[in-house]
């Protein structure tokens, strides 16, 4: 009786050991990048620590002092609320409805495709660099259209202007996949509504929009995570100014650990955190807004 | 947002559409095409149309071929200012490594959570999940002091940006589910045969997932390729900068030099672009699937 059992035990044990070879390499990374650090961030955010001196605990006061930070306040925080809620909306539907008319018989699909895709694999820092020569003052596009607008040096268009290169290039990854959604609606239930008489806006609205309420799910939270993330654009463009007008709160976390002659890591770390629960609260939000109406429609 | 009876002309429907007002709306969807055309590749072509042009002419009224052209600012980007080389071969060599280690890692990882049981795994199953969902803020911080000062004292080298690059959630996340997609029937069957998981893992399992290997792998190379921000916060002298580094430095050392610029930004668009062209499909596929499965 004892025999069997040991050796089983033994396979499993080696079983085990298996696993946490395959699993070690990546493990080791993940727990220390990944793990650790969330946890050391967490344990910051309720410090005061400059890096010179080991980190001294001032409980709720760092978050108490990113509240009442001027630059979070009057800046960063409506910044990237304004960021958010255009471009939230205007690349969702800009996206939609370029993968709509693709969708339809045209010609010479594929090369439009990959030609819009083209601005989302490009990096961001050569996107800035080139709409920054673009928006100069002297610029291109001031010639084109015989403007004389201060693109990126007046606090009236700068963040309108990063909003304006973020769409551009973030349209392809949206249409990409809001075209595989589109695919994925079945022909049957088109030639169904066709049938029973459905106008084609009826068929728009009440068909593909409640099909597609998972994908453009997807697709406002990619958004969103990726607005009140940004940051290499407008450390590139206008490093958060002129007069801080687009300093948004990804900025403000990497200007106060990494730029001010006294570093905050604490008050940083702090600031990291509320930027990860405004944006899993706004998600939260959306899934109700866009999956609330149409939970029939999953499939 | 009209008709989407074009989807299927055949269908009666669709012949109660006026032919005119046929003609009209395809006229509307080419317009909006060609439109949104110019819109997504005009910058390009202008950087490229100016990176040909002498530096005094680099704001000159728009144009659409170069003139006068020039090859002098990418015979300087290539030959006269000698940390551009320098940046290439930094991000060939940090998005190189890093390719090859975290799709291999990842992989290993996924296969350990798809197909063996170990004390432990629903718990950092649940863990990459969760840390998928928090922003990179939170992190860079903690990780600037482990990298730097706190633990690794690698500050300023490209081990910098390649240790912590090795491990991802979301490739480990999408190995996983690829694995757990494919049937088992094989394995068993060289289980069964004595065969060892490694030898199943390294002859069976990555020969047949070509597929997810080159989609991540291209993924991670276009990521690493055009990251910025950990770079910019763990790299500080000129020689030891990626290429998106040292084409912001080099704008504000030399804002004159706008013409480099583009010239120096071409090399960094175009293995991308090249490799997209290439692997379309991957690109495509990736997103479409990735896009859905969430």
């Amino acid at each position: 009786m004892e025999a069997p059992m040991s050796m089983r035990l033994r396979a499993q044990l080696g079983e085990w050991i298996t696993a946490y070879i395959f699993l070690s390499p990546w493990l080791f990374i993940f727990l220390v990048f990944n793990v650790i650090a969330i946890g050391t961030a967490f344990y910051l955010s309720f410090t005061h620590y400059d890096l010179f001196s080991p980190p001294e605990w001032i409980g709720l006061e760092g978050y108490r002092r990113v509240l009442t930070n001027d630059l979070f306040l009057r800046h960063a925080l409506p910044n990237t609320l304004k960021y958010v809620l255009v471009v939230v909306p205007v690349q969702t539907a800009l996206s939609l409805v370029i993968a709509f008319v693709l969708n339809q018989k045209i010609r010479f699909r594929r090369f439009f495709r990959t030609a819009y895709y083209l601005p989302s694999v490009t990096s961001s820092v050569v996107i800035s660099l080139i709409f920054l020569w673009l928006f100069a003052n002297t610029g291109l596009i001031n010639q084109l259209f015989k403007t004389n607008i201060q693109w990126l040096t007046s606090t009236t268009w700068a963040l309108p202007t990063i909003m304006m290169v973020n769409i551009w290039s973030t349209i392809g990854t949206m249409m990409l996949i809001f075209l595989a959604g589109l695919q994925d609606i079945p022909q049957s239930i088109y030639e169904a509504a066709q049938i029973d008489g459905a106008s084609a806006p009826q068929i728009f609205f009440y068909i593909t929009i409640p099909m597609l309420r998972p994908v453009i799910f997807f697709v406002v939270t990619l958004g969103v995570i990726g607005c009140f993330q940004v940051f290499d654009q407008i450390y590139v463009m206008t490093a958060g100014g002129p007069l801080d007008s687009t300093t948004t709160i990804a900025y403000l976390i990497f200007k106060w650990a990494f730029r001010d002659t006294t570093p905050r890591m604490g008050q940083a770390a702090a600031l990291a955190f509320i930027l990860g629960v405004m944006i899993f609260a706004i998600t939260m939000l959306n899934r109700r807004i866009i999956e609330g109406g149409g939970a029939a429609a999953e499939r | 947002m009209t008709a989407i009876s074009e989807v299927r002309p055949r269908v009666a429907v669709a012949e109660r559409a006026p032919r005119s007002w046929e003609i009209a709306k395809r006229a509307c969807f080419y317009g909006l095409l060609l439109f949104w055309l110019v819109v997504s590749i005009g910058p390009f072509w202008l950087s490229v149309v100016y990176s040909f042009m002498p530096k005094e002419h680099i704001y000159d009224p728009p144009r659409l071929i170069p003139n006068p052209f020039t090859l002098d600012n990418y015979r300087v980007v290539l030959s006269e200012f000698e940390l551009f080389p320098r940046w290439l071969l930094n991000s060939a060599i940090i998005s190189g490594v890093l390719t090859v280690v975290r799709t291999l890692f990842c992989a290993m990882g996924g296969y350990a959570f798809a197909r063996m049981k170990f004390p432990g795994r629903n718990l950092l199953f649940t863990l990459t999940l969760v840390t998928m969902m928090i922003p990179g803020q939170v992190t860079l911080i903690p990780n600037y002091i482990v990298i730097g000062p706190g633990v690794f004292h690698l500050l300023d080298r490209l081990e910098a940006v390649i240790l912590p690059g090795i491990a991802g959630a979301f490739g480990v996340f999408m190995m996983t589910q690829f694995f757990k997609s494919i049937p088992t029937e094989l394995e068993e069957a060289a289980l069964i045969d004595g065969a060892g998981r490694f030898t199943i893992f390294f002859r069976l399992i990555l020969p047949i997932s070509q597929t997810p290997l080159l989609a991540l792998a291209l993924f991670t190379f276009q990521g690493t390729w055009n990251e910025f921000l950990w770079p910019l916060v763990v790299l500080q002298t000129p020689e030891k900068f990626t290429l998106p580094l040292g084409l912001q430095w080099f704008k504000n050392e030399y804002y004159t030099l706008y013409s480099n610029v583009l010239a120096g930004s071409l090399f960094n668009s175009l293995p991308i672009i090249i490799l997209f062209f290439i692997f379309q499909r991957y690109f495509i596929e990736g997103i479409a699937t990735t896009g859905l499965k969430e």
